[in-house]
């Protein structure tokens, strides 16, 4: 099963891929991820789907959350959590089911986003699995090409977050991380 | 206004506010402004002879001290030479800032003469890096890498610097307070788990400790020694944590291990609680996982949470430093001493025969022959003459197993070696960081045959600044421990592993103006290392000891650490109790 983890991190050169690079280290692939900044224009959110065996996980959050430029690191997969995924599509239709692709995409409350003469293509949002379902049915009406979005997700608990405070550098900075220092 | 400086000026100066007095390096292109600058800075810089080592030599001065250790080096093949060490520094938790030269920003990006994607490159190797964009943003950087690297779990922290930004000039106004909101720090270790590690600690029948590097790296071994006696549990010390509990307290068992001894390994495996401190339950400290320490619970102590359960799953997990967590585990078990410290004192007692009894069954004892010096021996008369007192640094491989168990360590910070990464090479340099860290001390560079052939240029190092350090090269003509796994796994096809040119030492040693010598018989042994150590200078003392000896015990690859290989090439299985 995919983790959904959701990322709170500071929009640095590199933050991304001290994420990413985790992953890799371990030989896990990634299947979807989507990064925005937040209201704060500091800070991004990433969402992440990857393949993580199941005993492994709270080890990734624990790395992740180790992470510098890491705000805070979430696993989704168990605890309360909307998950959306937008896909956009387009769909060759030959002119007599035309009225069935368009009727398909009310089901699933899909929107077109533009019509032509070789088909439509199509905007739709939901679960991922409820994305796969509708690639699946628009499959059934010709030739289709498909860009999804990956997951985005929120959590529906609060969960509280716990920034470091400023630190003093110099001589107090100093008094302080002396733990373990001879000669000091 | 006066404070107008150069970005190499504001460097040094926030270098010094660090406490930074010395640092090991190599000059080059990117990086002439900033050792322009440092021309007339009083922090004293090292030229040693290759980048990798000015990392080795920064991490030999950080773990004799506990203070950071600072490298530098040139961008492109300088910072590329220094990713080993970072990757060494990373695995034991060294605390060490390296300062790299990167090409002028506009250049960055264009495979400009001598550039290499640092940042990119040292991501994964550091506990976390920096590419300086800015004039304006150095200053806070180096206090946060400083900052990064001592704190918490420590580890090194590699800062890049354009050549540009070097030469930049900015209005320098001391950093007052640096702002890392993700970097979540806990310290202190939750009261409730306290009380009850000391309620556990008190209800077990065959306690244990298994300290580790963590009790050398927040200097909690007095805490150490103050639980263990408070206990009078058998305590183990893992390669990372040797002198953390003196060698020769009387409730030290030894190394556990691959090659560890036999009772600390049948210690491991009969104990009923596993207090675990600043460990991280290394695959040679636990072999086969699941076969380890199969009848203990376990306290976990560590400050990083993501070892916490990594591998081994602990009944009962504190995260914190071990600074602010033993003096009150100690106080909690101390508190509880006179309401349950006799509960078991007849377990105990039969534990601690157990203990005992192994160690009498199968003692780590020194082989000695009239023939030809067993790598043992040399390793018997290392400790006497250091006698637990002297810094002791090796490389990796069977050298490395042989001093671990027999040179003895009365304190911690004395025993240097490559413990998780493994680096052939780091021996000799980390011994030039240690001696220019302890000048009062006798440092002892223990290296095999194959590992000093790739620190062979810091002995130009080392006389240059005529460092004392007594060279021990322990040669079998092998790279013995890779012959082992060859003899013993492999039908001792012996495949690339014969070293069957050596430099004459006492040529080589005089070529860089010292003194050296090769001795092959036991009768010069004591002699010669006698006459190393009253030797004012650097010594290098090549010792041919027997080409076939074998690190024993040994439990191989996957094994479980109560079947030891005690000796004879035939596993000895011993059910846990």
């Amino acid at each position: 099963m995919i983790q959904v983890i959701s990322i709170l991190l500071e929009n640095k050169t590199g933050a991304l891929l001290r994420v990413t690079g985790l992953l890799s280290a371990r030989g896990y692939n990634i299947d979807s991820l989507t990064v925005a900044r937040t209201l704060d224009p500091g800070l991004s959110r990433m969402t992440i789907g990857v393949d993580v065996e199941p005993h492994l996980r709270r080890q990734v959050i624990k790395q992740m959350n180790k992470l510098v430029n890491v705000l805070q690191a979430t696993d989704l997969s168990d605890g309360p959590a909307v998950t959306r995924e937008m896909v956009l599509l387009r769909v060759r239709a030959a002119m007599e089911s035309r009225t069935a692709i368009l009727k398909e995409a009310e089901i699933f409350q899909a929107r077109v986003v533009d019509s032509s003469l070789e088909g439509f293509a199509i905007e739709a949002t939901g679960d991922a699995e409820k994305m796969d379902e509708f690639i699946d049915v628009m499959r059934s009406y010709g030739e289709i090409e498909v860009t999804r979005s990956g997951v985005v997700a929120v959590s529906l608990e609060a969960k509280k977050l716990r920034l470091s405070p400023p630190i003093p550098t110099g001589a107090e900075a100093k008094s302080k991380s002396s733990n373990g220092v001879l000669n000091a | 206004m006066s404070n107008l400086m150069s970005g190499a000026k504001i460097l040094l100066e926030c270098l010094a506010r660090e406490g930074v007095d010395l640092m090991f390096g190599y000059p080059g292109g990117v990086t002439l402004p900033f050792y322009d600058s440092l021309y007339d800075h009083e922090i004293k810089h090292i030229l040693v002879r290759h980048e990798e080592n000015a990392c080795f030599a920064a991490e030999g001065y950080s773990r004799a001290t506990g203070k950071v250790g600072v490298c530098c080096a040139t961008s492109g093949p300088g910072a590329t030479n220094l990713v080993t060490g970072l990757v060494d520094a990373m695995m034991d938790s060294i605390p060490i800032v390296a300062i790299t030269g990167q090409v002028t920003s506009k250049l960055i990006g264009s495979d400009a003469f001598q550039e290499a994607d640092t940042f990119g490159i040292t991501r994964s190797c550091t506990k976390h890096n920096y590419l300086v964009k800015n004039i304006q943003e150095l200053p806070g950087i180096i206090h946060e890498a400083f900052y990064i690297a001592s704190t918490g779990r420590p580890g090194p922290v590699l800062v890049d610097i354009p050549k540009d930004v070097f030469q930049a000039q900015g209005h320098y106004k001391p950093v007052d307070s640096i702002h890392l909101p993700g970097y979540k720090l806990v310290t202190e270790g939750h009261s409730g788990q306290i009380r009850r590690a000391a309620q556990m600690i008190w209800e077990a029948k065959r306690p244990y400790v298994y300290a580790g590097g963590g009790i050398v790296a927040s200097g909690s071994h007095a805490e150490l020694a103050e639980l263990v006696e408070m206990i009078d549990a058998p305590a183990v010390c893992t390669l990372m944590g040797l002198g953390s509990l003196s060698s020769s307290h009387p409730n030290f068992v030894s190394m556990p291990g691959m090659h560890g001894s036999y009772a600390a390994n049948m210690g491991m495996s009969g104990a009923d609680l596993l207090i675990a401190l600043g460990v991280r339950f290394d695959d040679r400290v636990t072999g086969r996982l699941a076969a380890f320490a199969p009848h203990a619970k376990v306290i976990h102590v560590d400050v990083d949470p993501a070892e916490v359960g990594k591998n081994r799953n602990p009944d009962l997990p504190i995260v914190g430093d071990l600074s602010k967590v033993m003096p009150k585990l100690n106080k909690a078990v101390a508190e509880l001493k006179p309401t349950m410290g006799e509960q078991n004192a007849a377990s105990r007692k039969a534990w601690w025969a157990q203990i005992r009894e192994w160690q009498a069954e199968n003692p780590l004892t020194p082989q000695f022959s009239t023939e030809e010096i067993k790598p043992q021996h040399l390793m018997a008369e290392i400790d006497r003459l250091s006698g637990g007192e002297a810094i002791v640094t090796s490389d990796v491989g069977q050298h490395q197993m042989w001093a671990a168990q027999f040179i003895r360590f009365h304190h911690p910070r004395l025993w240097i070696n490559s413990g998780g990464l493994g680096a052939m090479g780091f021996g000799l340099p980390a011994a030039i960081g240690a001696q220019f860290a302890r000048p009062d001390k006798l440092v002892f560079a223990i290296a095999g045959d194959g590992g000093f052939q790739m620190s062979i240029p810091e002995l130009a190092t080392i006389a240059s600044h005529q460092l004392p350090i007594k060279i021990i090269i322990m040669n079998n003509g092998y790279l013995g421990m890779v012959r082992q796994w060859q003899e013993l796994f492999y039908n001792n096809r012996l495949s690339s592993v014969t070293l069957d040119c050596f430099p004459e030492a006492e040529t080589l040693a005089k070529a860089y103006g010292f003194k050296g010598r090769t001795i092959e018989r036991p009768s010069q042994l004591t002699a010669a290392l006698e006459e190393a150590v009253r030797e004012p200078g650097p010594y290098l003392l090549n010792v041919r000891v027997s080409p076939t000896d074998n690190v024993y015990p040994m439990v191989p690859a996957g094994g479980a650490i109560n079947e030891m290989v005690l000796g004879a090439p035939q596993p000895v299985a011993v059910p846990g109790r």
